[in-house]
């Protein structure tokens, strides 16, 4: 069965190109535009890989990856947040999140399946 | 599909959304004047970093370092080291503006306006206070520099490694790093699990094991960085080069010798170690799969949630939309000729013929009405340019203005929606720049120095009326009166209605504004507004109290491709006239027809003169009879003037699908375009607009010359 991978971003480009990439190569992709939707669809179904932006509306990345940390779930999922190079405060907030790790922005479709590859 | 079309589909869709990141910010911005509101700041934030991420991503470096300045101070802004300044509010919308510009220029792949958007950066920088940084290229070169540094690569390289106990929790697998060390070179891992303790104090969650890992392999320092990054923090890490095949055991290689003996000694513990890791996988892994089962029996759940984040909408060419709607035509045309069909035989079955021609026509109609919603959008793609030019307006002008939209979910056709956006901005620009009075003159007139600007849109029968409402000073009727006989667009004792004056303003050539402003006023443009929504087959007035303010009104129909008109016959012809265009149909009494100079024939509604068109004349066809008062006399209204058009007979009246006769003839004049009947002969609509004014330039005189 194919690893079943939860991409959360606010923008629809970003979602556009994810799922394009990972469902090339193999991978189940679902989507959520923000936290508060991707913490739904993680409460309704199992995923074996969270892939989240930072800055979304309503709930944004880091809040939701503390979110489903606490989810009994998702205590071993691995989760990356997706990170513009400038922030290494931000990467620290997402490990102390309880992130795995992270992909740096701009990254092209090799880079993020080669991330990805590194926790599936 | 190869990667690279693929991503410039994507990269189609980022254009889009860009545009829609920078309406919210350039929305957020203009609210952003009256309440420095956090979660305002944080929008607009949100939607800068968006379009810098997604410009990086799709290799657009210009626009993302652009961004980078905008993301920078609005960040600042949102973590309050900024302050939220009007002339940070103005660098910002002009940032807006530029980047539109980048954007669009990008997607066409035009040359960028470097100039411009090198003076924008420096008003950035210089509102950040860095005018002679350039920070990212300076980290960018410290990375590399860094690279660089380490090209004197080992033959190897021993890494001690000592993760903090979460290392598991976070899924940080220890396992999946040494995978990946072994693809960079030979690796030799040794667990040290000296600090495991015993199994009752054992947490199966954290991660007690410590390694020393030998690598042989000619790899800079960078490749072993990036295994590590995700562990980095809090854990000991340390990197010793080794000299490979040849060991050239300096004075810290030698240090970590005997940790790794101690490893070695302890190599077998690494066995008992990882049944336990693969253990607490299972159980995440168990966890894992029974929600799994429940997603199964709620699969609806998902794709609705899916849906809702992307408003429910779809982007459908224009193009394909059309050519539904010209099907959907053909198919009413059909409808149409099978009932009149059905009402020239006469068997037992034609009431079931009937029925199901009735049937058919609901059908048809319905269907044509779904599918023209698809052409229809809300009338604030056109408003929501309103907020930004009032605001730029207001600042040139030194006015104080609150512009208030209202009705802006009335849906209109897009088509309709394009051409009116641009006499809207018109009227607006108008309004303010004539109609409404600086702070000083509004205090001076007893009113709030804040003026008032409305935009309201509503539905009114099957027509759609947008207002333009200000409480500014209100037309000089005086003036515009007194003007008019100077330019003689009036005769010198022609006696007006105030609502003729004030109608006045819509005249070729008629301009009020005492000195011409770069912002509107130079004669041409309330006649060009009017062209435009008569050639949309609207229709606008305005209504104006002196020293309260005016009132722009313009009506217009809802679509473009059917029309409710009214069916007239001549002689063998039957036309159409739009119904928008009929003032009213009278029966002509012979004393009030009066034949003036010039075969022109006159006549006397009321008290006012109205030229008489006969369209036997007009299109050359034979009618039962040419004199008026047998016939029917339809007063037909557009631009402000009126005429009588002469007709045999008013038949019935009927939503008509419009084919353009430019596209399947050629254009005629006088002839809006053409239908199909439903006994499959074509009709031709009368484009009353052309057909008023080319009979007021051979009337007009005529009447003023009667009248007096």
């Amino acid at each position: 069965m194919s690893k079943k991978i939860l991409a959360v971003d606010d923008s629809a480009s970003m979602r556009q190109m994810v799922l394009f990439t990972l469902q090339g190569a193999g991978y189940e992709v679902v989507q959520a535009c923000d936290g508060v939707e991707a913490l739904e669809l993680a409460r309704q179904s199992a995923v074996d890989l969270v892939l989240t932006d930072v800055h979304m509306p309503r709930m944004d990345g880091i809040t939701l990856v503390r979110e489903l940390r606490g989810l009994l779930n998702y205590k071993f999922v691995p989760m990356l947040i997706l990170t513009t190079e400038s922030s290494q405060e931000k990467k620290m907030d997402g490990k102390r999140a309880g992130a795995t790790g992270w992909i740096v922005k701009p990254f092209n479709p090799q880079q993020l399946l080669a991330t990805v590859a590194r926790v599936l | 599909m190869t990667i690279d079309l693929e991503m410039a589909e994507i990269a189609k869709v980022f254009f889009q959304e860009s545009r829609e990141g920078l309406d919210v910010m350039e929305s957020g911005l203009l609210s952003l004047g009256a309440t420095a509101d956090r979660e305002n700041i944080n929008t607009i934030f949100r939607a800068a970093h968006s379009i810098k991420g997604g410009s990086a991503t799709f290799g657009f470096a210009e626009v993302a370092g652009f961004t980078h300045g905008v993301e920078t101070l609005l960040d600042e802004m949102r973590n309050g080291v900024r302050p939220v300044t009007a002339e940070a509010i103005q660098t910002l919308l002009q940032a807006c503006d530029c980047l539109r510009e980048m954007i669009a220029a990008t997607e066409a792949e035009q040359p960028l306006d470097q100039v411009r958007i090198a003076s924008l950066n420096g008003d950035i920088k210089h509102i950040l206070g860095e005018a002679n940084e350039a920070p990212a290229p300076a980290r960018a070169a410290g990375d590399e520099a860094a690279g660089t540094h380490a090209a004197s690569e080992p033959g190897g390289w021993r890494v001690r490694f000592e993760p903090v106990a979460d290392l598991l929790r976070l899924r940080n697998e220890p396992t999946r790093m040494f995978a990946e060390l072994r693809r960079l070179g030979t690796m030799v891992a040794h667990a040290d699990t000296s600090r495991l303790p015993l199994l009752d104090a054992l947490d199966p969650e954290s991660c007690y094991v410590s390694w020393n890992i030998d690598i042989t392999a000619q790899i800079p320092r960078g490749k072993l960085d990036e295994v590590f990054d995700w562990v980095d923090s809090g854990c000991r890490l340390e990197f010793t080069p080794t000299g490979g095949s040849a060991p050239v055991a300096a004075a810290p290689g030698a240090a970590a010798q005997p940790q790794a003996a101690a490893g070695d000694a302890w190599s077998a513990e690494t066995k008992a170690v990882s049944p336990n890791e693969t253990k607490t996988v299972a159980l995440a892994e168990a966890k894992a799969a029974a929600p799994a089962d429940a997603d199964r029996s709620a699969p609806g759940g998902a794709p609705a949630q899916k849906a809702s984040g992307d408003s429910g909408s779809i982007r459908v060419a224009t193009e394909k939309v059309d050519n539904i709607i010209n099907l959907v035509g053909e198919l009413l045309i059909t409808q149409s000729m099978l009932s009149s069909f059905a009402d020239g035989i006469d068997p037992n079955d034609l009431d079931r013929l009937r029925q199901g021609l009735s049937q058919l026509a609901r059908n048809t109609r319905e269907l044509q009405e779904s599918v023209m919603q698809i052409r229809m959008l809300p009338i604030s793609f056109a408003f929501n340019r309103f907020p930004r030019i009032v605001h730029d307006l207001s600042r040139k002008l030194a006015k104080k203005v609150e512009l208030k939209l209202s009705g802006e979910g009335t849906e209109l056709d897009k088509t309709v929606l394009e051409k009116i956006s641009d006499p809207l901005v018109h009227l607006v620009r108008n309004a303010l720049d004539h109609g409404l009075e600086t702070p000083e003159r509004r205090v001076a007139a007893g009113k709030h120095e804040t003026g008032t600007l409305e935009l309201a849109a509503f539905h009114e029968g099957g027509n759609i009326i947008i207002e333009v409402r200000d409480d500014g000073a209100g037309l000089n009727k005086a003036k515009i009166l007194q003007k008019a006989r100077e330019r003689a667009l009036v005769a010198p004792d022609q006696d007006l209605t105030d609502e003729q004056i004030d109608n006045l303003i819509f005249m070729p050539g008629f301009s009020t504004a005492e000195q011409i402003s770069d912002v509107s006023g130079r004669g041409v443009g309330m006649d060009v507004v009017r062209r435009n929504i008569n050639d949309l087959g609207g229709h606008v007035q305005i209504a104006s109290k002196e020293g309260l303010g005016s009132t722009i009104r313009i009506r217009l129909p809802l679509t473009l491709a059917i029309l409710d008109g009214q069916l007239v016959r001549v002689g063998k012809e039957i036309y159409i006239i739009s119904l928008l265009a009929i003032v009213e149909t009278i029966q002509v009494a012979r004393e009030r027809v009066n034949t003036l100079v010039g075969h022109t024939e006159v006549f006397r509604l009321r008290d006012e003169y109205l030229p008489v068109v006969k369209l036997c004349d007009q299109f050359g066809v034979e009618p039962d009879s040419r004199s008026a008062e047998d016939g029917l006399l339809v007063v037909l209204e557009a631009d402000g003037k009126r005429v009588g058009v002469l007709v045999d007979d008013l038949l019935a009246q009927q939503q008509v699908v419009i084919k353009s006769l430019e596209s399947n003839f050629k254009s005629v004049a006088g002839i809006a375009g053409a239908t199909i009947l439903g006994d499959g002969t074509v009709a031709l609509i009368i484009d009353a607009p052309g057909l008023i004014s080319s009979a007021a330039k051979q009337g007009v005189g005529a009447v003023a010359a009667h009248a007096a």
